[in-house]
C-alpha cells in the first residue's frame, strides 16, 4: 500500500513489456507484476533462457524476436515482480495481489491490463477425457521443457496456432498421427475479399503457406472439413470418431489428442471491473470497449495486447506503447499534442500489423458445432454439467447466464466460467431465439486468481486494508 | 396467464415475496408477483441460508421459533427439503468474558421459559466440532438449528408458488402506486432484463408501461422496500446492507454445525457440495441505484482471519468466489412485518437486517392471516412500521 507508482502493469508479455519500456522512457514510475517466473508472456515464454538454445532455434524467428524486448525491459528501470497473482481490483484503484503466499494491496491511479488471451473453450463429446489436451498446453511444454509427446498426437481444430505447433513439433523431431482440420470448407473463398487489405502482411501469408507445405511433406494424414468430432474411451482416450467432408463416419485409434479452436481475449478482469464490452462479430467473442488511448470505460483502467481483440504479438507491442502514451498523458507527464505526435507512427504501424486479421478471422472461424454441442457434452467442467442439463434449466422462465448459474451451479467452480461462459451464452441464445450478443455474461466474482483463506487473512494482520464496515 | 385479475400483488420476487404469494394462493387468493429483475436476484440468491434461532433478538424470537418448526416440516410447505440440515448452530467463546456473555443470555432465556439454547463446555464443543482451534473454551448451542441451500430453496418456493397458481412476472419494475377507491393501482415498466455490462442500446429496451389494480399489496421489495413504502405514504428510514460471503473449493466433510464467534464477524459452515461458506455480516459497498454492490477484500480479510483463527486447518483452502448481496437494514435490526401505517390494504415485509432467511415460512403465513382474515395470532407485535417512523402521519392527522 505504501508503494507509490504512476503505473501498475499486469502481465509481462509483449504488450506489458512494451508499455513498461515506453512509460519508463516518458518518466513514469512503473511496477510490472506477472504470474510467470520470467518475462515473455505466452508467445515468448522462457525466451531469455531458451532463445539461444536448439529449442529456441526450432521455435523460429517469431520466438527469437522476443529476446531483445525482454532484455530492454529488464534494463528499463521498471520494478518487475514475477510470480505474482493479481486477484482483485477495487475502485480507487486498489490492486490486491499475492506473491509467495503473502497478500498485498497496492493503490495506484493507472492500471494497464496486459493479460492476453486464452484458447477458445472447445467443448465436444469426450473433451474432458484424460489424453485430450489443448495445443496451447502442449506448446508450453515444448517451449519450456522441449517436451515432445510420447505418443504421436492427433491434432484437431483450426487456426494458425495449430499449424505453427505442428511445424514446431516436426522440427523438434516429433511425429504427428494426423491432422483433423475442422475449419469450415471454402476458407479461401471467405478470405478472398480481405486479401487486398491483407497485402501488407504478405510475409505472414507466405510463412503460413510454407508451413502448410512443410506439413504436407511430412506425410501424416490430413483430413479437411472434419465435423462431429468425438473422443471416446473408458478411463482415458482410446478412439476418435468424426465425420469427413463427404459425410463418412470414421473411427481411429488415438492415445493423445491436441485440440485448438483459436484464441479469444481474456476478459475476466474487465468483466469483474464492470467495464463495457462489445460483441466482436469477426472473432465471435466479447471485447472491452476502448478509447483511442486504450482506456476502458473505467477511467484509469487501460488495456493492451490480445486482451483488446486478437492481433498477435507485434500488434500487442504497438498497442502497449500506445497505451503508455495515453497513461503518460493522464498522469500529466505528456502534453496532448506531444502524445498525438508520438502516437501517429504507432497508429500507422498498428493498422499494418492488424491488416491480416480480417483474412485470418474469415479463414478460421470457430465451427458452429462448438456453440451447440450435443446434449451429452460436458459444458461446465468444474461442476460437471452437460449441455443437456443447461438446456433443461434454460426452460425455467427466460433465464440469463446468472440465473443459469443459480439454477445449476454452472460457472461456480474454480475456473469461474472461463471454460463454460461462451458455451452457456450460446445455448441460451438458441433456447430463447435471440442473438448471442443480447444474452450477456456471467457476473465475475473475485478472486480472479487462486487465493487461499490464509493469504486473505494475511492481509488483515498486515493491517494495510481499507476502513471498517460503514 | 388466463386472466389479469388479481387479489394481491406481491412486489419483490425474493423468498419472502414467494412465501407470501404461495401461502396466499393456497388460501384462495389470486396472486401476482412483480419482480424487477428475476426471482432471487438479490439477498435471497446471495444468502448464506442460515436457519437460526440462536442469539435471536427477543423482538423476533417467538416468530423465529415458530418458523423453526415450519423449517423442520418444510417439505409440507414446498414439497422439497430445501437442502435443510439441522446439524445445530454454535456460537463459540474465545475468552472467559465472551463465555460469560453467552451464559448470561442462556440463563436469561431459561428464566423466561425458553429452552432452545444451551451452554456446552470445551470438551463437548470439540466432540461436535473436532476441527476447532484448542483456544476456544466453550460455546452456546441451538441443536435444532442448521442451514439450507439457498438456490434449492428458491427453486422449491418458485415451483410450488407457480403450482399453486401464482403468476410470476420477472423484468417488471414498479414505478408508481396510487390509491383508487378501495384498491391500489400499480404502474409498471417492463424492463428487458440483461445480464452484464454490455454497452449500447440493447441493455434496457423498455416496453410501454402497464397498470394493474388490486385490493391488496405486499411490499417485499428487499433493499428497495423503503422506496415502495414511500409510494404509498409510509416514510420508513432504511439503511442498506451488502453483506459479503466467501465460498471455498470443495473439500471432504469436516464440520456439520454452523459456527459463529461471540464478538467477531463470522459464520462458518460446510455446504452439502463440500464447499465452505463463510459469512458473518462484513459489509461491502451497496449501490441501490445501480442495483448492485461491490466487495471489499480488505474488509473481508477480517472474516478470513476469523475463520483461520477458529479453524487453523483451512489456511491452505482456496477461495473460489466472493460476493455480496443487497438488503434493507432497520435502525433496531428488526424487520418490518405488518400493515402499512398510511395505506389500508398494503402490508410490509422487509428490513430483515441480515437474518431474514429463517423467517421466510412464518412471515408468509402471518401476511396470509392478515390479508385473508384481517388479523394474526403470530408474534409480529414488535415488528410494526410505526416504531421506525419519526412522526407517524396518522397521529399528525389526529
Amino acid at each position: 500500500m505504501s508503494r507509490a507508482v504512476d503505473l501498475l502493469i499486469i502481465g509481462a508479455g509483449p504488450a506489458g513489456m512494451s508499455a513498461a519500456l515506453r512509460a519508463r522512457g516518458l518518466g513514469l514510475s512503473v511496477l510490472v507484476v506477472d504470474d510467470q517466473p520470467a518475462p515473455g508472456g505466452q508467445i515468448w515464454r522462457a525466451v531469455e533462457t531458451r532463445a539461444g538454445t536448439r529449442t529456441g532455434k526450432l521455435l523460429g524467428d517469431e520466438y527469437a524476436a522476443g529476446l531483445p524486448l525482454a532484455q530492454a525491459f529488464r534494463a528499463s528501470g521498471a520494478v518487475y515482480e514475477p510470480g505474482t497473482q493479481v486477484w482483485q481490483i477495487e475502485p480507487g484503484w486498489q490492486v490486491y495481489m499475492s506473491r509467495a503466499q503473502q497478500a498485498e494491496c497496492v493503490q495506484v491511479a493507472n492500471v494497464l491490463l496486459a493479460t492476453g488471451a486464452q484458447e477458445r473453450p472447445a467443448p465436444f463429446p469426450g473433451w474432458t477425457l484424460p489424453g485430450v489436451l489443448t495445443v496451447g498446453a502442449a506448446q508450453i511444454l515444448l517451449k519450456t521443457a522441449r517436451e515432445i509427446p510420447q505418443d504421436p498426437p492427433w491434432i484437431a481444430g483450426s487456426g494458425p496456432l495449430a499449424l505453427l505447433y505442428m511445424v514446431q513439433l516436426l522440427r523438434a523431431g516429433g511425429t504427428i498421427a494426423g491432422w483433423l482440420d475442422t475449419s469450415p470448407a471454402d476458407g479461401w473463398r471467405r478470405a478472398l475479399p480481405h486479401a487486398a487489405s491483407a497485402r501488407h502482411a504478405w510475409k505472414d501469408i507466405l510463412k503460413g503457406l510454407s508451413w502448410t507445405r512443410e506439413l504436407r511433406r511430412a506425410g501424416f494424414p490430413i483430413v479437411r472439413g472434419v465435423t462431429q468430432l468425438r473422443a471416446q474411451g473408458g478411463q482415458r482416450l482410446e478412439h476418435l470418431v468424426y465425420q469427413t467432408a463427404d459425410g463418412q463416419s470414421q473411427r481411429v485409434a488415438a492415445a493423445l489428442l491436441l485440440i485448438h479452436e483459436g484464441v479469444v481475449p481474456s476478459i475476466h478482469m474487465t468483466q469483474a471491473l464492470g467495464c463495457e464490452h462489445v460483441w466482436s462479430v469477426n472473432q465471435h467473442c466479447l471485447t472491452p470497449t476502448l478509447d483511442e488511448w486504450s482506456q476502458t470505460s473505467k477511467p484509469g483502467i487501460f488495456l493492451a495486447g490480445d486482451g483488446a481483440g486478437i492481433g498477435g504479438a507485434r500488434a500487442a507491442c504497438t498497442r502497449g506503447e500506445l497505451a503508455a502514451l495515453g497513461i503518460a498523458m493522464r498522469a500529466g507527464k505528456l502534453q496532448d499534442d506531444a502524445a498525438r505526435h508520438l502516437a501517429e507512427p504507432l497508429r500507422r504501424r498498428l493498422a499494418t500489423e492488424l491488416s491480416i486479421r480480417p483474412m485470418l478471422d474469415a479463414l478460421y472461424p470457430p465451427r458452429a458445432e462448438l456453440f451447440a454441442p450435443p446434449d451429452d457434452t460436458m459444458v461446465c467442467r468444474c461442476e460437471e454439467l452437460t449441455a443437456g442439463q443447461i438446456r433443461a434449466a434454460a426452460r425455467i422462465g427466460q433465464p440469463g447466464p446468472n440465473q443459469i448459474k443459480a439454477f445449476t451451479r454452472a460457472g461456480m467452480g474454480p475456473c469461474q466460467g472461463r471454460q463454460c461462459g461462451y458455451t452457456v451464452a450460446h445455448i441460451l441464445a438458441a433456447a430463447h431465439g435471440k442473438p448471442v450478443e443480447e444474452i450477456g455474461f456471467y457476473r465475475i466474482r473475485p478472486p480472479l486468481k487462486p487465493l487461499t483463506l490464509g493469504e486473505l487473512a494475511s492481509l488483515d494482520s498486515a493491517s494495510n486494508t481499507g476502513s471498517d464496515a460503514p | 396467464m388466463s386472466s389479469d385479475v388479481f387479489d394481491v400483488a406481491v412486489i419483490g420476487g425474493g423468498l419472502h415475496g414467494l412465501s407470501a404469494a404461495l401461502q396466499l394462493s393456497r388460501a384462495g387468493k389470486r396472486v401476482v408477483v412483480l419482480e424487477r429483475a428475476w426471482v432471487g436476484r438479490h439477498a435471497s440468491g446471495a444468502s448464506a441460508a442460515g436457519v437460526r434461532t440462536l442469539n435471536r433478538d427477543m423482538g423476533e424470537l417467538d416468530l423465529a421459533l415458530e418458523s423453526m418448526e415450519m423449517w423442520h416440516n418444510i417439505g409440507l410447505l414446498v414439497g422439497d427439503d430445501c437442502g435443510f440440515n439441522a446439524h445445530g448452530q454454535i456460537c463459540v467463546a474465545e475468552h472467559p468474558d465472551s463465555l460469560s456473555k453467552l451464559e448470561e443470555r442462556v440463563s436469561r432465556l431459561r428464566g423466561l421459559g425458553y429452552t432452545h439454547e444451551a451452554i456446552i463446555d470445551a470438551r463437548e464443543l470439540r466432540r461436535r466440532v473436532p476441527a476447532i482451534s484448542p483456544h476456544c473454551i466453550g460455546a452456546s448451542i441451538a441443536p435444532d438449528n442448521g442451514a439450507a441451500d439457498p438456490h434449492r430453496t428458491l427453486a422449491a418456493f418458485r415451483r410450488s408458488a407457480q403450482a399453486a397458481g401464482v403468476v410470476i412476472r420477472e423484468g417488471c419494475d414498479v414505478r408508481r402506486i396510487e390509491q383508487r377507491g378501495q384498491d391500489w393501482s400499480i404502474e409498471m415498466d417492463s424492463a428487458a432484463v440483461t445480464d452484464s455490462a454490455l454497452s449500447g442500446s440493447q441493455a434496457h429496451d423498455r416496453a410501454p408501461s402497464s397498470t394493474l389494480v388490486v385490493p391488496f399489496v405486499v411490499n417485499a421489495a428487499g433493499a428497495w422496500s423503503g422506496r415502495i413504502a414511500a409510494m404509498v405514504g409510509d416514510d420508513i428510514p432504511l439503511d442498506t446492507k451488502a453483506s459479503m460471503m466467501i465460498v471455498s473449493e470443495r473439500l471432504a466433510p469436516m464440520i456439520e454445525p454452523v459456527v459463529s464467534i461471540m464478538g467477531r464477524s463470522l459464520s462458518f459452515k460446510q455446504s452439502d457440495q463440500g464447499t465452505l461458506v463463510i459469512g458473518g455480516g462484513l459489509q461491502g459497498i451497496p449501490d441501490l441505484d445501480a442495483e448492485t454492490s461491490a466487495v471489499r477484500m480488505g474488509v473481508l480479510s477480517k472474516g478470513a482471519r476469523a475463520a483461520t483463527d477458529l479453524f487453523p486447518c483451512v489456511r491452505d483452502i482456496r477461495i473460489v468466489r466472493v460476493w455480496s448481496g443487497l438488503e434493507a437494514k432497520t435502525e433496531d435490526m428488526l424487520p418490518v412485518v405488518g400493515a402499512a401505517v398510511n395505506a389500508p390494504g398494503v402490508f410490509h415485509a422487509f428490513g430483515y437486517s441480515g437474518h431474514g432467511f429463517q423467517l421466510v415460512p412464518v412471515v408468509g403465513a402471518a401476511l396470509t392471516d392478515l390479508i385473508v382474515s384481517g388479523s394474526t395470532r403470530r408474534a409480529i407485535g414488535a415488528l410494526n412500521a410505526q416504531r421506525l417512523m419519526a412522526t407517524p402521519s396518522a397521529e399528525v392527522a389526529a
